[in-house]
């Protein structure tokens, strides 16, 4: 397969003199699982949130398989077949799990739901329920977002960006904010569901034990800047990485 | 077991047919006016839904009512369908103007912005003297395809009338809460951001609420105008969209019975202290609206006999 799901021309974005993304270049092939890493402020969020349209790059240029999408917007993005998680959730705070899957469902059949067809039908139930079950969040349907834990909420954020039956999802940190031991097991049940649809995968990652372990391919920021792009051992034993990122070297494994 | 929402609209009609008989023709009146005036909060409460208030109502219920003023006075039509139907497409055309615009603001700037289209149309009818100015016009009797009733029994036809249209609207309207649009109305109230991302306009969905409720602003409008027989540019001044407001408040968004009860309390608390404690229902109203806030913060249609289960929140797929 060397079909290029995504690629990135010289990407450009300043915050006034913060310089966000500088010459971000990538291609990306279809069915790819690549992570991205760097420190904070390095402009990991930022190619993340230009990718799926909620920034515009001040130069450069985004396509999705060939077709030029940069200056589209989140709503177009994700029914062309891009989707995202977040950093921190974004869910509907006043809904139940289950029903945050509904709207997911709802919205994905069409971008102007049905008034008339019930929002909890059987058919929709059933549908919302398997999907909670794929990611092992199903006890938790009829709890409103305040009362998940952390773990249960990153998971649910991804569940609702995977409704959208996407090419290519972005994922923001998914372990971030998640007690070490469950990191793993969360990993597990996304890449095996992303597997499973053949979803081309960018993930953001600070423990280079998952980068290890789940990408291909590492593209590490520094400054708005990749500074490596390349397999797991290769970029985490690159001595600038190891400067600007991971911070001590990694004994060989 | 759900409730068929047909069942309950059946025996809620024949209740309330039922009652409008028993009632004395002043609480006869005084129902037509509450339940007129609940489908024009029942509209704010659909925005209500998408996370916005509209104070500005009082422009449509200003529309439906000149509608029907005018047209009897210009055409010398007074049948109340014909009347209506040219009501929701006035009301609903302006809607249509306005919603794209306004669904673009949130909070204070949408509530000030429809506020502010309400006060132009409530200046330029007080400037207009062929409208009759702030006199107004009176509106004719209506009446009911051919029948022309009077006294007694034009207000009983009217009361019929207004509690079918209550009827059909609060049932179509209980199915469009508990749609997959309804839902995702309160999804956009949550999180916009995370709708966009699911691939659906926050903006469109506000539009669609604010257009369903400027369609009903203008039937509840043309039935008051019919009811009282008069129309003046009070009817798009601020203060009769803050009652609009209040009652939606009072009622919270929940559940549709209670927006009704709550423009009937309302209209009862009015009349009352009118009659004994002049000037000083504002008073009666803030303490009242001051009450439910504290106790029944999401409004007396969160007590449980009218929490409907709001979409799937219990229910436990059966299978
Ligand atoms: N909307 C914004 N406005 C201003 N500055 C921003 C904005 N978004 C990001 N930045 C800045 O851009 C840089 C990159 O941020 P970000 O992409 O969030 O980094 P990362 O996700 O790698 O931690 C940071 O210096 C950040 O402060
Ligand atoms: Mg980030």
């Amino acid at each position: 397969m060397n079909d290029i799901a995504l690629e990135t021309k010289n990407l450009v974005k300043n915050f006034g003199a913060v310089t966000a993304a500088k010459d971000v270049s990538i291609a990306v092939p279809a069915g790819a699982v690549w992570s991205l890493i760097g420190s904070n402020g390095a402009g990991k969020t930022t190619f993340v949130n230009m990718v799926t349209g909620y920034l515009h790059p001040d130069s450069g240029q985004i396509l999705f398989q060939g077709r030029d999408i940069t200056r589209l917007g989140p709503r177009t993005i994700t029914r062309a077949g891009i989707c995202r998680s977040f950093q921190i959730p974004q869910l509907c705070g006043e809904l139940t799990t289950i029903e945050n899957v509904l709207v997911a469902h709802a919205i994905n059949r069409s971008a102007t739901p049905s008034f008339f067809r019930r929002a909890n039908e059987t058919e929709e139930m059933g549908r919302a329920l398997a999907l909670l079950e794929r990611f092992k969040i199903a006890e938790y349907r009829n709890r409103l977002m305040g009362e998940l834990p952390a773990g249960v909420r990153k998971l649910l954020d991804i569940a609702m960006a995977m409704t959208g039956e996407p090419k290519v999802i972005l994922l923001d940190e998914p372990t971030s904010g998640v007690a070490t031991e469950e990191k793993f097991p969360i990993m597990d049940l996304v890449m095996e569901a992303l597997s499973a649809e053949g979803v081309t995968t960018l993930f953001v990652e600070h423990d280079m034990e998952i980068v290890t372990r789940y990408s291909e391919r590492v593209l590490a920021f520094y400054d708005g800047r990749i500074i490596a792009n390349d397999a797991p051992n290769e970029v985490l034993s690159d001595p600038q990485v190891q400067r600007y990122v991971t911070g001590t070297p990694l004994t060989a494994s | 077991m759900e409730k068929s929402p047909v069942l309950v609209a059946a025996v809620t009609l024949t209740g309330l047919i039922v009652l409008g008989f028993a009632l004395p023709d002043w609480a006869q009146f005084l129902m037509t006016i509450a339940l007129a005036k609940g489908l024009v909060s029942l509209g704010i409460v659909a925005g209500m839904r998408c996370g916005v208030v509209s104070f500005g109502q009082g422009l449509y219920f200003c529309l439906g009512a000149y509608t029907a003023g005018l047209m009897s006075r210009w055409t010398g039509v007074t049948d109340v369908f014909l009347l209506t139907f040219l009501s929701v497409i006035v009301a609903g055309g302006v809607g249509v103007i306005f919603g794209p615009l306004l669904s673009r603001y949130r909070g204070i700037f949408f509530a000030m912005l429809s506020l502010s289209l309400s006060m132009i149309l409530f200046g330029a009818l007080a400037k207009t003297t062929s409208l009759g100015g702030t006199d107004g016009v009176n509106v004719a009797a209506p009446t009911f395809a051919g029948y022309a009733p009077e006294g007694g029994a034009l207000a009983t036809a009217l009361y019929l009338f207004i509690v079918t249209v209550t009827v059909i609207i609060g049932t179509v309207m209980r199915i469009v809460f508990d749609s997959q649009s309804g839902l995702v109305s309160l999804a956009v109230r949550s999180n916009e951001l995370r709708v966009e991302y699911l691939g659906s306009s926050a903006n469109g969905i506000v539009a669609v609420s604010y257009v369903i409720a400027a369609i009903l602003g203008g039937v509840g409008g043309v039935v008051t105008a019919l009811a009282i027989g008069h129309v003046d540019p009070e009817y798009a001044f601020w203060t009769t969209s803050g009652e609009f407001v209040f009652v939606a408040i009072l009622a919270g968004y929940l559940s549709i019975p209670a927006v009704f009860v709550a423009s009937i309390v309302l209209e009862v608390v009015r009349s009352f202290s009118n009659l004994y404690f002049p000037n000083t229902w504002q008073l009666v109203l803030g303490v009242f609206l001051l009450v439910v806030i504290l106790v029944r913060p999401d409004g007396i249609g969160s007590i449980k006999l009218w929490r409907r289960r709001e979409s799937a929140g219990a229910a436990e797929p059966s299978a």
